[in-house]
């Protein structure tokens, strides 16, 4: 009896096993024919293209992931630099198979992210939950490093850093930001405003120890007039800044770095 | 065929999949925003359901012959996915417009839960074949007219002056909510 009970348990696995590899045969064949009669042909130089694009598809470029530009590029309708991942290398390998000289378009430079607070647990002014008490500053919430798809953003000590080795600029984490704070900088650009409290000097003092207090001397002492003041914050016009420093000397809280 | 007939009305209107039994609400709520576009969605959906209805119905005979029945939902599964390949590699060859615009939503058909829902339905309500057939059609002209009308709806309220906390996605919810409750008044339908 017991010979009988395991003979049908065992005939029962094999219909089982018969029943749904036999469907899925079927329909792997099928799918295999209708995939020839349905067949799309791609141009070898759309998927050469696809070939030289990372392959990450976090949408940086604006297209839906790196199919998308592949296509658009094939097109015409996206400049062969469009990947701000690739950058110039992804661009000189594109302009091969596109045979166009890299030279002229490829020079456009990378950006990195950056998060325009520095006001760490130690720094920054903690209410009796332990969260900080300045609404501008980085809440520590993680979202940025979720989104980022390169491991380039960690939370550290209630604030989000990007490691710039890392970062490739593709603005995963600026979109994701609920403060708003990440800003993507050009990559030669070594002097950022690490502070986006718009209050006055009064509450800024009161919440942060590292914020800024909207002082204006930084405006006031660059050399290229690249740093207007708006609400309270400098801000750096990238287009006019050489990278002098004189911003990041003028200032007394090292806000500017 | 009266009984037909009545099985195919009480599918796409009584019951409608999406808007009173929640099946199918990804795609429904996701490529409603142009009626052209929610037209050609309705219609891949309509074609997989009607032919996963009339294939499983085979399929589950032949699990039923052999008592493994407890197999029909990943045999189904099987089959809705290879229809749903069938059904995009049949949109990207011959109307790739209608392939870019649908997206996503075209091979999440796959995991649609109408499709499966269906097809889980005929076998629960034991019909036959033409029953199941008549369902599936039914259930997925339901999932046709209903995103045909939301899609409508969101295009004449793309230019309408919606509150802040309600744009996006929430006035879609309550719009989707109120052509549900429209929906019910087909209950007191006497067939």
């Amino acid at each position: 009896m017991f010979g009988i009970v395991l003979a049908m348990d065992v005939m029962n696995i094999v219909w089982a096993t018969v029943v749904v590899g036999g469907v899925g045969l079927v329909l792997g064949l099928l799918l295999g024919v209708t995939g020839h009669i349905f067949a799309v042909e791609i141009d070898p130089k759309q998927a050469a293209i696809r070939g030289c694009l990372p392959g990450n598809n976090c949408g940086g470029c604006g297209f839906p992931g790196c199919d998308g530009l592949a296509a658009a590029i094939f097109e015409g309708t996206a400049p062969i630099n469009a990947c701000p991942v690739g950058g110039a290398a992804a661009a000189a390998a594109i302009a091969e198979v596109m045979g166009v000289d890299a030279g002229d378009v490829a020079d456009v430079e990378g950006k990195k992210a950056f998060v325009k607070c520095k006001g760490s647990n130690d720094v920054a002014t903690l209410n009796e939950k332990g969260r900080k008490v300045c609404t501008y500053g980085c809440i520590a919430c993680g979202l940025c490093a979720r989104a980022c798809s390169f491991g380039a953003i960690t939370v550290e000590n209630g604030v989000a850093v990007v490691d710039r080795e890392k970062c490739v600029g593709c603005g995963a984490c600026a979109a994701k930001c609920p403060k708003k704070i990440i800003e993507l900088v050009p990559e030669s650009k070594t002097h950022v405003v690490a502070c986006s409290n718009h209050q006055t000097a009064k509450e800024v003092k009161e919440v942060c120890k590292v914020g800024c207090l909207g002082c204006t001397l930084c405006s006031k002492k660059c050399p290229e007039g690249a740093i207007t003041m708006e609400e309270n914050l400098p801000v750096i016009d990238y287009e006019k800044c050489t990278n002098c420093g004189t911003c990041a000397e003028s200032c007394r809280f090292k806000v500017i770095s | 065929m009266g009984e037909l007939i009545i099985i195919a009305i009480t599918a796409a209107l009584l019951s409608n999949v999406v808007l009173s039994q929640f099946l199918g609400i990804c795609s429904f709520l996701g490529v409603s925003t142009k009626t052209d576009v929610a037209v050609g969605m309705g219609g891949a959906v309509v074609f997989v359901i009607t032919v996963a209805s009339a294939v499983a119905y085979f399929l589950y005979l032949l699990l039923d012959a052999l008592g493994i029945t407890y197999l029909d939902t990943i045999v189904f599964i099987l089959v809705i996915a290879a229809l749903v390949q069938i059904v995009e590699s049949f949109f990207k060859k011959y109307v790739p417009s209608l392939y870019k615009a649908l997206g996503v939503y075209l091979p999440l058909i796959t995991t649609n839960c109408a499709v499966l829902g269906v097809a889980l339905t005929n076998v629960q309500n034991k019909y036959n074949f033409w029953q199941s057939v008549v369902c599936g059609f039914g259930t997925a002209f339901g999932y046709l007219i209903a995103i045909v009308i939301l899609a409508g709806i969101r295009e004449r309220n793309a230019n309408n002056d919606v509150p802040t906390p309600f744009k996006g996605s929430p006035i879609v919810m309550i719009t989707a909510a109120l052509m549900a409750m429209a929906f019910f008044g087909f209950a007191n339908l006497a067939i």
